[in-house]
C-alpha cells in the first residue's frame, strides 16, 4: 500500500494556494463559505465529501470554470505558484499548468477519440512532432485508447471517455490536474485501474492532481493528504494515513463503526452536533 | 426522346442551380447554429449587407453619403474611383470579419448560457438593424452587381446537349445559365474547404469541440469568443458567396434577404446542424419547387413555389425531425 507522505514537510513546494474562499451562485446561493487548501507539487492531495459539499465548485473556482455557470468568487485568493490567478481565463491556466477534468467526463461526443486527445493540445504551440510524442505518450498510459482511436467518443464506454477525458488533459502537458470524480458510474475494477494510472502519471510523469472524490475509500488509499469538505466547508484535513484511520471519517465516509453501525438518526444528529461545533 | 421528358430533365437542372443559392444560405446557418446554439435569423440580411456592400466598394460610393449629406449640408456621392472586384472582395471580407467581431463583443458575449429562444430574439433584432444600416450606408435603391462572372445562357451546352433530342425538332439542347454553372463551383469549393477546414486544421477541430461541449472546450483552454468570431466571419464570408451570386443573378435589393426564409426549409430536410445535409436540402428544395411547379403548377393555378418547400418541410418535421444528415443523438445507458 501507498506510504502517505507527509506533504507539510518544510522543503516540499506548493503549487496551488487555495486561502477561504467564498463562492455565490446567481449572486444569491452562497455554497462555499470559506475554503483553504493547498496542493503540494508532486503529490496527489484529495477533496472528499458528499453530495453537494461543494467539492466542483471549489475546483471550478480554481480552474475560473465558475463564470459560465454564474458562479463568482467574492472572497479569499487563489494562488499558484505564488501568484494571483483569480482573474485569469482558462485558458492562461492550461499555459500556466493547470487543467482541469471535469465531473461526467464531458467527452465531445461527435469527435473521434483521438480528435478529442488532440484538442488537448490547443493550447501549446511546439508543433506537430511534440503533438505526435505526446500523443504516443497519451497511447502508452492508456492503451485501450490507441484501439479506439478512430471511434466516436460518444459511442465509447463510460471507462473509456474518463480515459480519454484524462489523456485529453494530458495533451496540455500540465503541471496540475484538477480531477473531479473520476470514479463517477464506473465498475470497482476500472475504478481501480484509472486510480492505477494516475498514480503512476504522478510517479512517473510527476503531475500533481487535485482529486475531488465521494468515493472516499479509494481516494484515500492513492492520496498522499485529504481534506473533507462538509456544506462549504473544510470539516477535517491531514495525511491520507492519518484519515483513514481516523474513527469519525471511518465512520461517516467509510462506513465502519465500533460499535457496528449507528442507525441514520444517530449519524444525522451527531453530524448537526459536529458541525455545529467546527 | 419526349419533349415533357427534355423539358422535366431541363427543370431538374435549373432547380438544382437555384437549390445551390439556398444551400449556401442554409450553409451560413448551419455553421453557426453548430457552433453556439444560435438559430441566426439575419443570416439573409448579411448576404444582402455584403452584396451592397462589395458593390459600393466597387463603384466608390461615400458610405453613409445620405447622413453625411444631410448633416453638414454636403454634396458627396462617391469618391470618384472604382475599385477592381477582386480587391473589393477582400475588402468586403474584411468589413464581414469586423461585423463578426463586433456582433459577438457587443451582443453574444452579453448572452453565453441564456435560452436559445433569447439568442433567436437577438438575431431578429440583429437582422433588422444591419438591415437599417445597409441602407443608411449604401442606399436602398437597386444595384446591379458585375464582378466579372459571366452571363446568359451557355451555348456550349445547348450545342452539345441538343442530340440528346434524338431527332426531336422542338429541342434545341438544355438551356443552362453560366451564372448558375458557376455559382455551383463555387459552391461546391467552397463546401469542400469548409469541410476540409473543419475536418484537418486545428482551429477546425476547436470548432466542432466548441459545438459539441462549450464547458468542456472551455476546459481544455479554447477560447470560445474567437472561435465565435471566427464562426460568424465564415459564416459572413458565406453570406457574401452568396450575395454576390444572387446579386449578380437579379440585382442587389432588400428581397435577398427574403430568401433567409427560403433557407428555413432546407434546414428542417436537412439537419440543423449538418453540412452536407444544407446542402443536400437546398437541391431537394430547389428542384422539388421547380419540378413540382413543372408538373403540377398548372392544375392548380402555378405559383406553387411559394408554398412547396413548407409543405414539404413540414411533411418532414412530422416524420423526421432530425432531418435527413442531423446530428446522431447520440444516447447510452
Ligand atoms: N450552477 C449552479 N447554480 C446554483 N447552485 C449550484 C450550481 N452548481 C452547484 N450548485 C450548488 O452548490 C452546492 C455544491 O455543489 P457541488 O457541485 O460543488 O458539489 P459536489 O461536492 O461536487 O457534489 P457531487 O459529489 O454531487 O458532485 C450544491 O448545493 C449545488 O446545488
Ligand atoms: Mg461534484
Amino acid at each position: 500500500m501507498l506510504d502517505a507522505a507527509n506533504t507539510n514537510d518544510v522543503g516540499v513546494e506548493t503549487l496551488l494556494e487555495v486561502n477561504n474562499i467564498e463562492v455565490i451562485y446567481n449572486h444569491v446561493i452562497l455554497v462555499l463559505k470559506g475554503v483553504s487548501l493547498n496542493v503540494p507539487k508532486g503529490g496527489i492531495t484529495a477533496l472528499l465529501g458528499g453530495n453537494g459539499a461543494g467539492k466542483t465548485t471549489t475546483l471550478k473556482a480554481i480552474s475560473n470554470l465558475l463564470h459560465s455557470e454564474r458562479g463568482e468568487v467574492t472572497k479569499g485568493s487563489v494562488k499558484y505558484r505564488g501568484t494571483d490567478v483569480h482573474d485569469l481565463d482558462p485558458a492562461d491556466l492550461v499555459r500556466k499548468g493547470v487543467i482541469q477534468v471535469m465531473e461526467g467526463r464531458h467527452c465531445f461526443e461527435h469527435l473521434t477519440v483521438e480528435e478529442n486527445l488532440l484538442t488537448g493540445y490547443y493550447t501549446r504551440t511546439s508543433g506537430k512532432a511534440e503533438m505526435q510524442r505526446d500523443l504516443e505518450l497519451v497511447y502508452n498510459y492508456f492503451p485501450r485508447l490507441k484501439e479506439r482511436r478512430k471511434s466516436l467518443a460518444g459511442y465509447t464506454s463510460g471507462g473509456e471517455q474518463q480515459m480519454v477525458a484524462i489523456g485529453r488533459a494530458l495533451m496540455a502537458n500540465p503541471e496540475t490536474i484538477l480531477l473531479d470524480e473520476p470514479s463517477m458510474g464506473l465498475a470497482p475494477q476500472l475504478v481501480e485501474e484509472i486510480f492505477g494510472i494516475v498514480k503512476d502519471l504522478n510517479e512517473k510523469e510527476g503531475v500533481s492532481f487535485l482529486l475531488a472524490e465521494q468515493n472516499t475509500n479509494v481516494a484515500l488509499r492513492f492520496a498522499h493528504y485529504g481534506y473533507i469538505l462538509e456544506s462549504g466547508r473544510v470539516v477535517m484535513d491531514g495525511p491520507a494515513a492519518d484519515l483513514r484511520e481516523n474513527p469519525d471519517v471511518k465512520e461517516f465516509y467509510l462506513g465502519m463503526s465500533e460499535e457496528g453501525r449507528k442507525s441514520f438518526r444517530d449519524v444525522r444528529s451527531y453530524r448537526r452536533r459536529k458541525r455545529w461545533l467546527s | 426522346m419526349p419533349d415533357s421528358l427534355l423539358f422535366g430533365t431541363e427543370v431538374v437542372l435549373n432547380g438544382l442551380m437555384a437549390g445551390v443559392l439556398y444551400a449556401l444560405v442554409a450553409l451560413g446557418f448551419v455553421l453557426i447554429y453548430k457552433a453556439s446554439g444560435i438559430f441566426n435569423y439575419a443570416q439573409g440580411v448579411m448576404a444582402l449587407f455584403a452584396a451592397m456592400t462589395l458593390y459600393g466598394i466597387m463603384v466608390g460610393q461615400v458610405p453613409f453619403a445620405h447622413l453625411i449629406n444631410a448633416i453638414f449640408g454636403t454634396h458627396i456621392h462617391h469618391f470618384g474611383w472604382e475599385v477592381p472586384a477582386i480587391i473589393a472582395i477582400v475588402l468586403t471580407i474584411a468589413v464581414m470579419v469586423l461585423f463578426a467581431w463586433l456582433v459577438q463583443q457587443y451582443i453574444f458575449r452579453h448572452l453565453v448560457g441564456q435560452e436559445p429562444i433569447i439568442l433567436f430574439m437577438a438575431t431578429i433584432g440583429l437582422a433588422y438593424f444591419l438591415e437599417g444600416v445597409a441602407d443608411l450606408m449604401w442606399g436602398s435603391e437597386i444595384k446591379a452587381l458585375d464582378v466579372g462572372l459571366p452571363q446568359g445562357g451557355s451555348f456550349w451546352i445547348e450545342e452539345n446537349t441538343q442530340w440528346m433530342g434524338m431527332g426531336n425538332e422542338n429541342f434545341y439542347g438544355f438551356f443552362l445559365d453560366q451564372l448558375d454553372l458557376i455559382a455551383t463551383v463555387i459552391a461546391a469549393v467552397l463546401v469542400i474547404a469548409l469541410v476540409a477546414f473543419s475536418q484537418y486544421t486545428k482551429q477546425g477541430r476547436a470548432m466542432r469541440a466548441v459545438a459539441d461541449d462549450h464547458q468542456a472546450a472551455l476546459s481544455v483552454g479554447i477560447n470560445l469568443n474567437f472561435i465565435w468570431v471566427l464562426v460568424w466571419s465564415v459564416a459572413g464570408f458565406v453570406a457574401l458567396v452568396a450575395g454576390i451570386v444572387w446579386g449578380s443573378k437579379s440585382g442587389v435589393q432588400f428581397s435577398l434577404s427574403l430568401i433567409a426564409l427560403k433557407a428555413l426549409p432546407v434546414l428542417m430536410l436537412g439537419g440543423f446542424t449538418s453540412i452536407p445535409g444544407a446542402i443536400v436540402g437546398g437541391l431537394i428544395i430547389g428542384v422539388g419547387e421547380k419540378l413540382f411547379e413543372f408538373a403540377i403548377g398548372p392544375l392548380v393555378g402555378g405559383a406553387t413555389e411559394n408554398w412547396f418547400a413548407y409543405v414539404l418541410a413540414l411533411l418532414f418535421l412530422v416524420f423526421r425531425p432530425q432531418g435527413l444528415f442531423g446530428d446522431k443523438i447520440i444516447e447510452r445507458v
